[in-house]
């Protein structure tokens, strides 16, 4: 076993840099990733190991980034596109939606999409505007997409390899608040499967659901909620599409009572499409109307407002409070 | 005078825009001329046999034919919709028959004529716009990736594409179709930036066919579309679209040097769509009956069939049997469609992913069993 403690970005480096070596075919694009490494440093020393065709630097142009993945893909590389913010991401939506999500099924399977498209996602980290943005929704609703977030160093290490080597198109979205926490990562463990929720913390009286940067954030409620003899059950999501809803039914069968949170606004998120399935299945153990911590229904507020803005801890413990007040 | 026009030298930034858009001009690469002489062109000679002269004939007529016969299915309700190629043939066959069977060609949604110098089955084009499938070639095998519909998309797939063949030593090049239309979009600039950026072998071969649906290349360019590809550091070359000879010696020519590393051309084919943008519109609305009757004169097939004859390289033999050969095509083409059997219903679950996910997996396990829940009813 080989256990090394580092921060969620140089995991997924290192991540990138083992999938690179075991696979000749995947190659890196996006813009600044090159000699200086992504403006998060993600991809620090690749250009230099690997060279510039396998870790390109590209034109500014977010369209073309994703729409050369695609001729890159149907030619049998495995292109990793690095989005450099989520609100950047718009610009290349239209082939990311009309194209790289339907190929696969308009070719009826003989034209695989095996694209990567990398995502530092949400806020908080005083950033202007266009910065700081959750668009998940956006992907999770579309067919043909999968799309994960990942939220601790072990998760980020092995999942950006895991995802590299699916054969579907996934949106990877990492929590860029985040990237400077620190866990222990096994380098010769066998990972979780990528698409498969995680109960991170046990409980019996309320669960709450989370993903990316929000996972911190409900394992801190949960630990401000025992101090006051509540116990919370803590779900890391992991994949948004697809749901695996499976845990998070078995654990609300248990508790009754449910909490979903995220930072994307709250209408029609992902928060919405669970309270309705988990309604739908455990109805009869519900014991209070599924509720959502999420974002406001506004554009991400400027960085002096956005502790306003985002779900924190006591956001989270109050919608425990109304949840166990039913 | 203003402060503004005493320090700002107005420049026309292109000569000649005030009438960018006639042909005829010295710019237009043509080897044969709209009465079916052949003429001589500087940069671009063309060697081929009589048998490959007929043999373009045969394209031109038989194309002509299919999308003849598409029409009037669509028009008797058995296709949805059909974009119609009239008056394209001599582009899309020219461009076509310059691919070398390794090089892949990425389509938007007219390019029958460029599909059937592929190989692919009329009748698989056809599935699409009768709403059987999304296309039912195989991309791989025919080097004829599927019809691309949002408008543009293709040419950075192209440019993907070819960014590949690069990667892998292997000397090939992708061709582009796009519209005049097309070059408004941003993905079709970022498409040759990213051609020239990465000298991508691929060479975008637009069909100035004179409308985006309604609206006239005026309103998408000051400038000729060939000009445009000097903004981006790579040659362009206006052609005459219906001059088959004219495109397939200029394509020839731009895929040569594709594949040979000397990166990307733009070739604009300066054409006419005689029919409607689809079935669904009317173009007597936006455009006038006389500039129509004006590029029939400019016919693509008759001009090969009078040079053709005028030069004895065909008789009248020939042109019967091509004849009789269409007939027998639209046969098949029409059969073929009215007996194409529709798809299961659960096609639409099977290839979404090629990693089934348990939700999808599930809404098939429903609509199989809601759909049995109905068998032995009363209908």
């Amino acid at each position: 076993m080989s256990t090394e403690t580092l921060t969620i970005g140089k995991a997924l480096n290192l991540g990138l840099r083992r999938a690179m070596e075991d696979d000749a075919k995947v190659v890196l694009m996006g813009e600044d990733i090159g000699k200086l490494g992504g403006v998060f440093r993600i991809t620090d020393g690749l250009q230099k190991d690997f060279g510039d065709a396998r870790v390109v630097d590209t034109p500014l142009a977010e369209a073309g980034i994703l729409g050369t993945a695609v001729g890159l893909a149907m030619r049998g590389y495995r292109p990793v596109c690095e989005i450099q913010f989520d609100g950047f991401v718009f610009p290349a939506y239209n082939q990311i939606v009309t194209q790289v999500a339907k190929i696969h099924a308009r070719s009826k399977g003989r034209l695989p999409m095996p694209i990567v498209i990398r995502i530092p996602f949400g806020g908080g980290i005083g950033a202007v505007e266009h910065h700081s943005e959750s668009p998940e929704a956006y992907f999770a609703h579309t067919a043909g997409l999968k799309v994960v977030a990942v939220s601790t160093p072990s998760d980020a290490y092995w999942g950006i390899q895991q995802a590299i080597t699916h054969p579907d198109p996934i949106v990877f979205l990492e929590p860029k608040r985040r990237y400077w926490e620190k866990g222990e990562v096994d380098t010769d463990a066998t990972p979780d499967p990528l698409f498969a929720s995680r109960v991170l913390r046990g409980g019996d009286d309320v669960t709450v659901l989370a993903y990316g940067p929000m996972v911190k954030t409900a394992l801190q409620a949960a630990e401000a909620a025992a101090e006051e003899g509540r116990s919370l059950e803590v779900v890391d999501l992991r994949t948004l599409s697809p749901l695996d809803l499976e845990p998070v039914y078995a654990s609300v069968r248990r508790t009754g009572r449910c909490v979903v949170v995220h930072e994307a606004p709250t209408t029609l998120g992902l928060g919405a499409e669970i309270a309705a399935r988990v309604t739908e299945t455990c109805f009869h153990s519900l014991e209070a109307p599924v509720l959502r911590v999420g974002g406001y229904d506004t554009p991400y507020p400027p960085s002096k407002l956005e502790e306003e803005y985002l779900p924190d801890l006591d956001r989270v413990l109050d919608a425990v409070d109304r949840s166990l007040g039913f | 005078m203003s402060a503004l026009s005493q320090t700002t030298e107005v420049v026309d930034p292109v000569p000649g825009a005030d009438a960018p858009h006639l042909p005829g001009q010295p710019d237009l690469v043509q080897l044969l001329t709209p009465e079916g002489e052949r003429v001589e062109h500087p940069e671009y000679s063309l060697d081929v046999t009589d048998d490959e002269l007929r043999s373009l004939y045969r394209d031109l007529a038989l194309v002509r034919r299919w999308d003849v016969e598409a029409t009037a299915l669509q028009r008797q309700g058995e296709l949805g919709i059909w974009a119609s190629l009239l008056g394209q043939e001599a582009a899309q066959v020219g461009a076509g028959r310059a691919l070398a069977a390794d090089d892949m060609a990425f389509p938007t949604y007219r390019e029958h004529g460029v599909a059937w110098t592929r190989g692919v089955d009329p009748l698989h084009v056809i599935s699409l716009f009768r709403g059987v499938d999304q296309g039912g070639w195989d991309p791989v095998a025919t080097k004829f990736n599927l019809y691309t519909v949002v408008i543009g998309a293709q040419t950075l797939h192209a440019t993907g594409y070819a960014m590949g063949l690069q990667r892998d030593g292997a000397e090939s090049a992708t061709l582009a179709f796009l519209g005049d239309g097309a070059t408004s979009q941003g993905e079709v600039n970022e498409a040759m930036i990213w051609a020239a950026t990465f000298s991508a072998p691929v060479v975008f071969f637009c069909q100035n066919n004179q409308y985006a649906i309604s609206v006239p290349i005026e309103r998408q360019s000051r400038v000729p579309l060939f000009r445009r590809a000097a903004g981006f550091g790579f040659p362009g070359v206006r052609v005459d679209g219906n001059d088959v000879l004219a495109v397939l010696a200029v394509t020839r020519a731009a895929l040569a040097a594709a594949r040979d590393g000397q990166g990307p051309t733009f070739i604009e084919a300066f054409t006419y769509r005689m029919g409607a943008h689809t079935t669904s519109d009317d173009p007597t609305r936006y455009r006038l009956a006389s500039e129509l009757e004006e590029w029939k004169l400019r016919d693509p097939i008759a001009r090969l069939k009078a040079y053709l004859s005028r030069s004895g390289i065909a008789d009248a033999d020939f042109f019967t049997s091509v004849d009789a050969e269409g007939d027998q095509l639209a046969v098949r083409i029409r059969q073929g469609t009215l007996e194409m059997p529709d798809p299961a219903g659960t096609e639409i679950f099977d290839h979404v992913y090629a990693e089934q996910t348990p939700e999808l997996a599930r809404q098939r396990e429903e609509f199989v069993a809601y759909h049995a829940s109905f068998e032995g009813a009363e209908s």
